[in-house]
């Protein structure tokens, strides 16, 4: 077992300590609070009238375009922290193609940019 | 075979009782620092934007009010916990979880102090054991944060749309895209941390700022600092980027349903969310746990040993930090939600990727010794080009909107 994944290991445990924390809040909670739920308490929330129709229901939801353009950005970071933090071996070379990669990557926003779609449509 | 399928090294390797104690003995303390902290940091930002605000704020519940966190906490715990009849059920229960843990789990990485001085790497000695103020350091630190706060974000999101509600579903449609469209931002002014450190583990980081101009914010030219600053207060959901949760337009966003000890456990998260963040803030930036040392001369704080100086020093600048967030808070006013948009998209990323190829570029001209007014020129020339093109394309789409253009 290597101390690599020791450290990983000290953070699972960690997490499920958070874990057990909350469930523990929880659970106690549970025991002390009162519980009389009625119709009218269960209903969601509308600034006090009847809710009007169902909760999930269809609304115009804008920027969901971000979500794919995100992706370039999230796999341009996949390449660029490894790089970054050896950029000493990779020399010119690397800052050539790192460069032709990210300017690749920024057409990509640009011509997002130009279809209109960073725009609030 | 154990390297792969070990799980637990309590079974297997030369591990010792003692490690293992005093890895319980700093989960306990982390555990314990980590509410405390947040408590106090609720009644600080309460205290604070008070004074900011010609109010008294909280006095009543203990000395200066401190108690009143506890005693919010307190009445939490006795108020109804309400499930609405259309929410999922299962997922309703399960985001305050999403929020809470992730937000937990980044002060593993944190360095919280240690003795870096005299390129000693943060150990201290703890039991006879050489040991560092962290819990843990994993080779990829750094990015262990950053997938903690997109794992934040599926809280949030969750939140919002298992209550089958509609402000919860609008606040966390909101939360996704600003969340999404921030960590992009955030990522890439980190890449000019990465550039200037070789490393990704948060001790490898404070590792190298060893003085005032080795300091990320001074190395990298501040601009990826305010970048980064900029992104986390979004990424946070704080003012003046709160608009998942604008009371004014939302009722309370993603957490409206919301009540009882649920609710407490998103506020919980928030709240540490904003000092987890601080901290990364100041061990990429600020330089953690290092103290102050411009040259040769080194800041010391007198009666205190150097193995406690470095968490001084830690909470010194978190503190910064978490005023200069409260200070946010009562000064700036609300974004509208595509200058939100257009903020991330249009001007943080193209300038943080930017001063990254410039940094890089600098950077390997420094290692292979090429004319540094030169490349510095090329560079520079290189992104003034970039950045008229751009601000070109902004005129352009601009007066096209105006005139009612599809683009």
């Amino acid at each position: 077992m290597s101390d690599f994944l020791r450290d990983y290991l000290t953070v699972v445990w960690f997490g499920l300590a958070a874990l057990v924390l909350g469930s523990l809040l929880l659970g106690l909670a549970a025991l002390v609070r009162p519980v009389k739920p009625n119709a009218s308490k269960l209903i969601a929330y509308e600034s006090g009238v009847d809710p009007v129709g169902i909760g999930w229901s269809q609304s115009q939801i804008r920027y969901y375009v971000f979500a794919l353009l995100f992706v370039i950005f999230d796999v341009e970071a996949v390449f660029i922290f490894p790089w970054a933090a050896s950029i000493e071996r990779y020399g010119t070379f690397g800052l050539v193609v790192m460069l032709a990669f990210i300017v690749l990557l920024l057409d990509g926003l640009l011509y997002a940019w130009k279809r209109g779609l960073l725009r609030w449509v | 075979m154990t390297g792969v399928l070990a799980i637990d090294p309590l079974l297997f390797g030369e591990l010792k009782w003692m490690p293992l104690v005093i890895v319980a003995l700093k989960v306990l303390v982390i555990f314990v620092v980590g509410l405390v902290g947040t408590m106090f940091m609720v009644w600080f930002e309460r205290k604070v934007i008070a004074g900011m605000q010609n109010r008294i704020g909280p006095n009543k519940a203990g000395p200066f009010g401190i108690l009143q966190t506890l005693a919010d906490g307190v009445k939490l715990f006795f108020k109804e916990d309400l499930l609405p009849d259309r929410a999922d059920r299962f997922v309703f229960r399960l985001a305050p979880f999403l929020a809470f843990v992730p937000a937990f789990l980044v002060w593993a990485v944190l360095p919280l102090g240690g003795d870096y001085r005299d390129g000693n790497r943060g150990l201290v000695e703890w039991f006879g054991h050489a040991t560092r103020v962290q819990l843990a350091d994993p080779p990829v630190g750094i990015l262990l944060v950053l997938a903690l706060s997109s794992i934040a974000v599926y809280g949030i999101m969750l939140a919002g749309w298992s209550s089958g509600s509609k402000y919860p579903l609008l606040g966390a449609v909101r939360a996704t895209a600003q969340m999404v469209s921030y960590e992009a931002a955030l990522g890439l002014s980190l890449a000019a941390v990465l550039l200037t450190s070789g490393s990704l583990s948060t001790v490898g980081i404070v590792g190298t700022q060893d003085s005032l101009s080795n300091w990320n914010v001074v190395a990298t030219g501040v601009v990826p600092f305010v970048i980064f600053v900029i992104a986390a207060t979004a990424e946070l959901n704080r003012p003046p980027f709160d608009l998942v949760e604008a009371e004014q337009e939302l009722v309370g966003g993603f957490n409206t349903e919301y009540s009882s000890l649920r609710f407490a456990l998103f506020f919980l998260a928030e709240f540490m969310n904003t000092i987890t963040m601080s901290g990364v803030i100041v061990t990429l930036f600020l330089g953690g746990p290092q103290p102050l040392a411009i040259g040769d001369w080194t800041a010391d704080i007198p009666l205190v040993g150097n193995g406690l100086e470095g968490t001084i020093w830690f909470l010194l600048k978190l503190l910064l930090f978490l005023y200069i967030y409260v200070w946010f808070r009562a000064t700036l006013p609300r974004l509208r939600y595509d200058q939100l948009m257009d903020l991330g998209w249009k001007v943080l990323i193209p300038i943080s990727l930017g001063w990254f190829l410039l940094l890089a570029a600098l950077r390997l001209g420094r290692d292979e010794d090429w004319n540094v007014w030169l490349v510095a020129g090329v560079s520079v020339a290189g992104l003034l080009v970039a950045a008229v093109v751009m601000f070109g394309a902004m005129k352009v789409s601009g007066r096209n909107r105006q005139q009612g253009a599809v683009y």
